[in-house]
């Protein structure tokens, strides 16, 4: 039983460590931490986290390789959306230039990685100077403020970026509730299912053990938090564009072929190429995807802001890396996932908020940020050699 | 009988679930050469590593007594102070550096401040030349040989004054001139006094350099031969490590009807990669038939790999030319996956760099060149995939709890078998098994030979690497030998003895 119960703690440390860190902001700050305001605050600012994280991981699982010209991209996007929104261009034709050009972004650099070799960390920091300046060269240097009414309350921003309550609750939105209730049951169905079809099928079964009480801490969990959503605005767009990304990915990292190249050509390439697969398209793949993810949160940030300015994005790339690494993703690539991304976002967000929250000065934010990275590195350096 | 320089009394070693030393005793006695032998996973090297200290004093059981005291080292260096010097099998030399500096690295010359060079340089120099090197010791250790560089290895250990010198696998990587001229040093350090301890697989280097012989078994010291008191052979010592009789080390193949050509290589020509100018394959003409295993047999460095790489979709070389045949039409494979689709497979020899993606389970490991097999429009069917696993874990006899283990976790036969799975996944008519049993122990070769008979039977075309002469004799039909990039010589295996083999290889020497 005590071998079970470390193998357990070693699974999740990380949830562990964000349910502590929970503990501690809801103590130092009073319980502000968990207020509804504050968890929808928590979604609606990280949005991008979770958006370039999940592409970020893809390019992690090829060996390690990061994208350190995201930020740039994001903002550089972002210009090109609100000049186009300033001009009055129709505002789909805006959302479908965005994406397209987060693509080329990812395209332009993509060739160079897969097909030149060069260096992921080199190709990405040109990228980081040159869509920088270009974002400037967009900008000419000035904010663009961005008025449209529906790209705003469709990418969360401004103050009805909400999904309506159809069922007219007082106060407490009850059409939150209903799909908080909604997913719950999904996911309970999902296992259940899951189960029943490996037992019918005579397969080993993770033990019981381990299944009910992860299932019970998702459930209350995603109940706990649409709960707390009703009882602010509902659900904030920023949600649905985050979930979306995250099943999106899950499903590609974990049932895809294209996914399971991802995870091979990071264990061993060489192995992977002489088993007949074209090792330069999964890392095209990879950084092509990061573009399109780059375009996303350069929607989501603008629309965020209500605004698009040159210095925007600074900083995201490391968010993105951070949210991976904390997660569990192998800085040597062929491991790591989508759930542990979630993880590493959410307790990067945490602890940004409930500095905040604290009132600690932002100096002080970023040396915490980096010990909570360094430290969740570490762990992982240890874990991993004790294995051996 | 002589005195005794180091003993190991009843050592116990456990890890976490499993007793990897079961009061092992080893007495060596000073100036002899004394074989470690045994399966793979046996416990060798474990006993070496609780003598060097890498397994600190205190974490095992029992007694080390060298030189008459009882020792307790607790790190690597505790042990080279007193002379116990270990070299690993794989070369722990830093290819950017000169001979001399990674000969003294962690242990430079000079004062604390500053290294001197000259005396480095100098220092490293007189010890090369003990170990038969002529090279300048401001060379670089890339721009030598890998036979090379474990003299260098040697040289490193003598500069730290070793007593005794401990060699684990010293020959796996040398071919067989390198490995003979490292085992007449290991006999000319002999005769000034060296003590010595050899861990190898190749028993005909047992038989040629050993004063005794210990074998290991399941972590356990089963005996010791002494050499010169009784009459020792490969077989002898076989019978110590797997602890049964092998009365046939290849199994039989009968009733294999060999069909027409499968895959014909017309002049084939392959050109190095980096030094353009260099001819790796040169001008081979070769084939294959229904039902029928062909060894290519030929010393490291031949070009055998490379000959099979080149053929396997171009996945090596340059400037190759030629023309290969499949089932007579002639096809032009541009990439491995064109390889795959007509029919080809290519095991490679380097299982962990080439072939097998460690920290993934067998079953993706199993399914990895095929995935077609197991997905439909890029969505995996995980049913599908889990069954095909096991379905090839059952047939090839892998031995583990589950095809969810990582492959990383496993013997080398194991792996060896996962390999093979993921090959025969993909449904080929011409299997390339490249030093299909290198590094892997007497039980699990024979399990091996067995799968290669299956395929033949199932009428698969088989050509097998290898660099052991029994072995190819004892598993092709018909055999060819490779030299320098050529093919010099092809014979039926029934006509095939070692002299004959070896003969053409020396005689396509004197050729030049």
């Amino acid at each position: 039983m005590n071998t079970k119960i470390l193998d357990v703690l070693k699974k999740y440390t990380m949830v562990f460590a964000l349910i502590a860190v929970i503990i501690f902001f809801y103590a130092s700050t009073q319980g502000k931490i968990l207020l509804p305001q504050n968890i929808n605050n928590l979604i609606s600012q990280n949005a991008y986290v979770f958006v370039l994280a999940a592409g970020m991981l893809l390019c992690i699982l090829t060996g390690g390789n990061i994208d350190l010209a995201v930020g740039s991209v994001v903002c550089f996007v972002g210009g090109i959306g609100a000049v186009m929104m300033d001009k009055n261009i129709n505002v789909w034709v805006a959302v479908a230039v965005m994406l397209i050009g987060g693509v080329l972004v990812g395209v332009w650099q993509g060739f160079w990685i897969a097909y030149v070799k060069v260096p992921p960390f080199i190709a990405t920091l040109a990228g980081m100077y040159a869509f920088r300046g270009l974002a400037n060269v967009v900008m000419k240097g000035f904010a663009v403020g961005v008025r449209n009414e529906t790209f705003l309350n469709v990418f969360g921003g401004g103050a009805d970026c909400y999904i309506p309550d159809v069922l007219h609750g007082d106060g407490f939105n009850i059409t939150c509730m209903v799909a908080g209730v909604a997913v719950a049951l999904v996911y309970t169905a999902m296992v259940i299912k899951k189960r029943l079809s490996a037992k019918a099928k005579g397969y080993e079964l993770q033990p019981l053990y381990q299944v009910v009480p992860k299932m019970a801490v998702v459930c209350a969990a995603l109940l706990w938090v649409f709960y707390k959503l009703a009882n602010y605005k509902g659900i904030p767009a920023g949600l649905i564009w985050i979930a979306i990304v995250l099943i999106a990915y899950g499903y590609i990292t974990s049932k895809t072929t294209i996914g399971r190249y991802l995870y091979a050509v990071g264990g061993n390439e060489k192995a992977t190429r002489l088993s007949g697969i074209d090792s330069r398209k999964v890392y095209f793949f990879a950084y092509i995807n990061m573009g399109l993810m780059a375009g996303l949160a350069g929607i989501l940030t603008i629309a965020r802001a209500a605004n698009a300015q040159p210095t925007f994005g600074q900083g995201y790339e490391m968010d993105a890396i951070a949210a991976c690494f904390i997660g569990g993703a192998s800085a040597y690539g062929g491991e790591g996932g989508i759930f542990g991304v979630i993880i590493g976002a959410v307790l990067m967000g945490v602890i940004n908020q409930g500095m905040s929250i604290m009132g600690m000065s932002a100096n002080y934010q970023s040396v915490v940020k980096g010990i909570v990275v360094l430290v969740a590195i570490i762990f992982d350096v240890l874990s991993n050699k004790k294995k051996k | 009988m002589g005195k005794i320089l180091l003993e190991m009394k009843d050592i116990t070693k456990t890890f976490p679930g499993v007793k990897a030393l079961d009061n092992v005793n080893l007495q060596v006695e000073e100036g002899e050469i004394h074989a470690l032998v045994g399966e793979n996973g046996a416990g060798k090297s474990t006993l070496m590593n609780v003598l060097s200290g890498i397994y600190p004093y205190g974490t095992y059981e029992g007694d080390i007594i060298y030189n008459g005291e009882v020792c307790q080292f607790q790190k690597i260096t505790d042990s080279e102070k007193r002379g116990i010097v270990i070299i690993h099998q794989e070369l722990a030399l830093v290819p950017q550096m000169s001979i001399g500096e990674n000969m003294f690295l962690g242990n430079e010359r000079g004062s604390k401040n500053a290294i001197n060079w000259d005396e480095t340089y100098s220092e490293a120099d007189k010890y090369l030349k003990m170990v038969g090197l002529s090279e300048s010791s401001r060379v670089l250790v890339k721009d030598i040989g890998t036979g090379k560089q474990q003299l260098v290895e040697i040289a490193k250990a003598l500069a730290k004054n070793a007593k005794l010198l401990i060699l684990d696998e010293p020959t796996s990587s040398l071919n067989e001139t390198d490995s003979r001229a490292l085992l007449d040093l290991m006999l000319e350090f002999k005769k000034k006094g060296m003590t010595m301890i050899i861990i190898t697989h190749k028993l005909n280097e047992v038989v040629y350099v050993a004063d005794k012989i210990t074998v290991v078994r399941d972590g356990s010291t089963v005996e010791t031969m002494d050499c010169h008191s009784i009459t020792i052979n490969e077989d002898r010592i076989i019978k110590g490590m797997v602890g049964r009789e092998i009365t046939d080390r290849f199994p039989k193949r009968s009733n294999v009807e060999i069909g027409d050509v499968n895959m014909e290589v017309k002049d084939w020509t392959v050109y190095h990669p980096v030094y353009a100018e260099r001819k790796v394959v040169d001008n081979v003409n070769m084939n294959v038939k229904k039902g029928e295993v062909v060894g290519i047999y030929g010393l490291m460095g031949a070009g055998r790999t490379e000959l099979a790489m080149s053929i396997f979709g171009r996945s090596y070389g340059a400037d190759i030319s030629g023309s290969l045949y499949i089932n007579g039409e002639e096809v032009v494979l541009k990439n491995p996956r064109e390889a795959i689709n007509a029919k080809l497979a290519y095991v490679t020899e380097d299982r962990k760099g080439n072939g097998l993606v460690l920290s993934n389970p067998i079953r993706v490991n199993t399914s990895l060149a095929n995935m077609a097999g197991v997905s439909n429009k890029g969505i995996i069917d995980m049913d599908k995939e889990y069954q095909v696993a096991v379905e090839y874990k059952d047939k090839l006899r892998t031995k583990t709890p589950s095809v969810e283990q990582n492959v990383g976790n496993l013997s080398g036969g194991n792996q060896q078998k996962v390999l093979l799975a993921k090959w025969m996944f993909t449904d080929p008519e011409i299997l390339i098994l490249d030093e299909p049993t290198r590094g892997i122990d007497v039980g699990a070769k024979y399990e091996i030979y067995c799968i290669i008979n299956d395929l033949v039977k199932a009428g698969k075309s088989v050509v097998m690497i290898s660099s052991e002469l029994p072995e190819v004799i004892g598993m092709s039909d018909r055999i060819y030998i490779m030299n320098e990039g050529r093919f010099v010589g092809e014979m039926k295996a029934s006509d095939a003895t070692q002299e004959n083999i070896m003969a053409c290889i020396l005689q396509a020497g004197r050729g030049e």
